[in-house]
C-alpha cells in the first residue's frame, strides 16, 4: 500500500517539502468548480443571479449533509448504501412524531435518534459479526425503505412547526440555515479526522485494515463509530430536508443515494479507502449540484438527471482508477 | 484458499449433487410458510394461483441465474431490475414504431448487452468495485429509461406480445418454457463448459487462475456482460406479461433477484455456489411475495421480510463457515 503512505504523509510522520496530495486534489476541484460557474454563467444569465446560486447551495447543502458522513465510512474502506433510505425513515417518522405533538424538539430528537440507530445497526453487523458492508447496507436499505412505506401509508404529511421549518428554510445573518449547519459538520468533521487519533486510526483502517489490526488500532470499534457517524449525518439530513419542502413523503430520501455516492467521490475519496477529505465532498457536492442546475437552466427534462449523475458517478471511478494506477 | 471444482465434474448432472444443506433459506420457505399460507389463505392451495406464482417467478429466474455467477465471482450487480425496465421500454417503443417483435428483442438485448460490457469493462478490465459500476449503470439505465418515454407507459403493443402471454408448448405456458430453458443454458454453462469452472474459480481463487494462465479478466467481464444481456431478453417476457412499456416497473427486481441467490445457498465467499439452489430460491421468493400478498400484507412489509429473511441467511451462513473454521 505504497499509495497511502505516499498520499498521508501523516502516517508517516514524514513532512513532504512540496504541496500535500490532498490538497493539489482539493484545489485542482476547486478550479474545475469555479470554471464550471463561470462556463455556465457566460452561456445563460440565470446562473449568476443571487437567487440561482442560493439555490445551488442550498440544494449542495442538503447533498453534502446525506454524503458527509459515508465519506467517513468510504474513508475507512466500508460503504453505506443505506443513507438515501436512511433520510426517507428518519424524516417520515419524524413528520409522524410532529404532526401528532406539534414539537419541534421532538421531530428533531426523533429523527436523530432513527439515524443513529439505523447506522448502529448497520455498523454492529459490518464490525462485530463481519458481513460486507455493501450488503449489509443493501440489505437495510430495503428494510428502511419497506418500513417508511409502511409508517406512511401512502398519506405524505404536511405542516410543521414554524421553528422546525427554519432549520430547513431559515435565514441567520442572511445566510440559509442548512448552509451554516454544512459548515458546522465540515468543521467537526474535518476535526475527527485530521486532528484525533479516531481519524488517524480509520485512515489507517482503510489503507489496510489487517495491517491496522495488527498494529492495535481498534478496527471494530471504529467502524461501529462510522456506521453511527453517517446515521447521525442522514437523520440531520432528513430534518434539513423536511424542513425545506415542509413535507414528507416514503420516496423523499431514494433520490440522494446516487448523487451522494457521487459527490463523494468526485470530492477526491477512493472506493479502496484510505482517502477523502469532507471539503472534497463539499466540491464534489457542489459541482454535481451545478451540473444538474445547469440542466436545469438549459430546459433539459429532469428526466435525464438521473442519467446525468450515473455519468458523473462513473467518470469519477474511471477517473480515480486512472490516478490509482499512476500512483503505482 | 481451495478452489471448489468439485461441482464442475463433467459426468455428474450437479442437479442435485450439489449442495442441498446449502439451500436451507429457501427449503425452509418453502417447506414451511406452504403449510402455513395453505392455512390462513385460503386460494392459495389453487392451481390457477400456482400457475400464477410460476408466472411470476419466471421473470424473476431469467435474472437470478445470471445474478448466480456474478455472484459467484464475489461480485454483485445492481443494474438487472432498471435494465429490464429500460429494455422493456425500449422493446414497447420497437413495437409501437412498426418494427417486428423479433428484431426488436434483439435491439433490447443489444441494449441489455451495451450496458452489461459496459459493467465488465468496469469491473474486470479496470479493476473498479461492482456495486459501485453497477449502481452507476442503474442510474444510467433508469434516467434513459424515464428520459425516452417522459415518465410515461407505453401501450398499444399489438397482438403478437398478446398471443405471447398466451402462447403455450405441451400445455406450459411459453414463458415457463422460456424460463425452464434458460436455466438448461446456465446449467449446461456453468456445470459443462471451461467457461463456467472458470466462474467458479474466479470467485475461489483469481490469482491461482491468473498464474495458470487463464484470460480471468475476459471471463470476470463475460458474467456481467451476460447479466445484461439477459435482462435485455427479459424484457420481451416483461412486455408480454404485462402487455405495455413501463419506464421503473422492475425497479427494485435486482433485489429479489439477490435474495433469491442467497436462499438459494450461494455465497459470495469463495466462488460456493449451487445453481439449482437459485431456482429453488426464486420460488421460494415467488411463494413469499404471493403468501403475503394474499394474506393481506403490505408490499412494503414484505420488503422488510425479504430484507431480514437476507440478512438473517447471510449471518447463519457466517456463523456455519466460522464454526467449520
Amino acid at each position: 500500500m505504497s499509495k497511502v503512505a505516499l498520499s498521508s504523509p501523516r502516517l508517516t510522520g514524514v513532512r513532504p517539502k512540496h504541496m500535500s496530495p490532498e490538497l493539489v486534489s482539493l484545489l485542482a476541484r476547486l478550479i474545475v468548480v469555479l470554471i464550471l460557474s463561470l462556463a455556465i454563467s457566460l452561456v445563460n444569465e440565470n446562473f449568476h443571479s443571487l437567487s440561482n446560486l442560493t439555490n445551488v447551495l442550498r440544494q449542495a447543502s442538503l447533498l453534502f449533509l446525506v454524503a458527509s458522513g459515508a465519506t467517513l465510512v468510504i474513508v475507512a474502506g466500508a460503504i453505506d448504501l443505506s443513507i438515501g433510505a436512511n433520510v426517507t425513515l428518519s424524516a417520515c417518522v419524524a413528520a409522524g412524531v410532529m404532526h401528532s405533538t406539534g414539537s419541534a424538539a421532538l421531530g428533531i430528537a426523533t429523527a436523530l435518534a432513527i439515524g443513529t440507530a439505523v447506522g448502529l445497526i448497520n455498523g454492529a453487523l459490518v464490525a462485530w459479526l463481519k458481513l460486507p458492508s455493501f450488503l449489509v447496507t443493501y440489505g437495510s436499505l430495503w428494510i428502511l425503505s419497506g418500513l417508511a412505506l409502511n409508517y406512511m401509508g401512502g398519506v405524505p404529511i404536511t405542516g410543521f412547526p414554524k421553528e422546525f421549518r427554519y432549520l430547513g428554510s431559515g435565514f441567520l445573518f442572511g445566510v440559509p440555515v442548512p448552509i451554516l449547519i454544512m459548515f458546522g459538520v465540515v468543521g467537526v468533521a474535518s476535526f475527527l479526522m485530521h486532528l484525533t487519533t479516531f481519524g488517524q486510526q480509520i485512515f489507517m483502517m482503510g489503507a489496510n485494515r489487517e495491517t491496522a489490526a495488527l498494529s492495535g488500532v481498534p478496527v471494530q470499534r471504529n467502524l461501529l463509530l462510522v456506521f453511527a457517524l453517517s446515521g447521525v449525518c442522514s437523520g440531520l439530513a432528513a430534518i434539513v430536508a423536511l424542513g425545506r419542502v415542509n413535507s414528507a413523503d416514503p420516496g423523499m430520501g431514494d433520490p440522494f443515494l446516487l448523487p451522494a455516492i457521487a459527490a463523494i467521490l468526485v470530492g477526491g475519496a477512493s472506493l479502496s479507502g484510505g482517502t477523502g477529505t469532507v471539503l472534497g465532498t463539499v466540491l464534489g457536492a457542489l459541482l454535481l449540484t451545478i451540473v444538474l442546475n445547469a440542466m436545469n437552466l438549459l430546459t433539459i427534462s429532469s428526466a435525464w438527471q438521473p442519467f446525468a449523475t450515473g455519468a458523473v458517478l462513473v467518470a469519477a471511478m474511471l477517473a480515480d482508477t486512472a490516478m490509482n494506477r499512476r500512483r503505482r | 484458499m481451495k478452489i471448489n471444482l468439485k461441482l464442475s465434474g463433467g459426468a455428474s448432472p450437479a442437479l442435485f449433487s450439489g449442495l442441498p444443506h446449502k439451500a436451507l433459506g429457501a427449503i425452509a420457505v418453502l417447506f414451511v410458510l406452504m403449510p402455513l399460507f395453505g392455512v390462513f389463505a385460503d386460494r392459495f392451495f389453487t392451481a390457477g394461483n400456482f400457475l400464477n406464482i410460476a408466472l411470476q417467478s419466471s421473470i424473476l429466474l431469467l435474472i437470478a441465474l445470471p445474478m448466480t455467477f456474478v455472484i459467484l465471482t464475489e461480485g454483485l450487480d445492481l443494474s438487472p431490475g432498471a435494465l429490464l425496465s429500460l429494455c422493456g421500454v425500449v422493446l414497447a417503443l420497437c413495437l409501437v414504431g412498426g418494427v417486428a417483435l423479433p428484431l426488436a428483442t434483439l435491439v433490447a438485448m443489444f441494449v441489455g448487452l451495451a450496458f452489461g460490457v459496459f459493467n465488465g469493462v468496469c469491473v474486470a478490465a479496470l479493476g473498479m468495485p461492482p456495486f459501485v459500476v453497477t449502481l452507476g449503470a442503474l442510474g444510467m439505465a433508469q434516467g434513459l429509461a424515464l428520459a425516452i418515454t417522459d415518465g410515461n407507459a407505453v401501450s398499444g403493443l399489438g397482438p403478437e406480445v398478446e398471443a405471447l402471454n398466451n402462447a403455450q408448448i405441451l400445455g406450459l405456458p411459453l414463458l415457463i418454457v422460456i424460463a425452464i430453458a434458460a436455466y438448461g443454458i446456465f446449467h449446461w454453462l456453468l456445470y459443462h463448459t471451461t467457461f463456467g469452472r472458470y466462474v467458479i474459480a474466479v470467485g475461489g481463487n483469481a490469482d491461482a487462475l491468473r498464474l495458470s494462465g487463464v484470460r480471468v479478466r475476459l471471463v470476470h467481464g463475460a458474467v456481467y456482460a451476460i447479466s445484461g444481456l439477459t435482462a435485455g431478453f427479459a424484457s420481451l417476457s416483461m412486455i408480454a406479461r404485462t402487455n405495455a412499456g413501463h419506464p421503473t416497473i422492475a425497479l427494485g427486481m435486482e433485489f429479489d433477484a439477490i435474495a433469491a441467490v442467497v436462499l438459494g445457498g450461494t455465497s459470495f465467499e469463495r466462488g460456493n455456489g449451487w445453481l439449482f439452489g437459485t431456482v429453488l430460491g426464486v420460488i421460494a421468493i415467488g411463494i413469499l411475495r404471493n403468501g403475503l400478498n394474499l394474506l393481506g400484507v403490505d408490499t412494503s412489509l414484505q420488503l422488510v421480510c425479504i430484507g431480514i429473511l437476507v440478512l438473517a441467511v447471510l449471518l447463519i451462513e457466517r456463523f456455519v463457515s466460522e464454526g467449520r473454521g
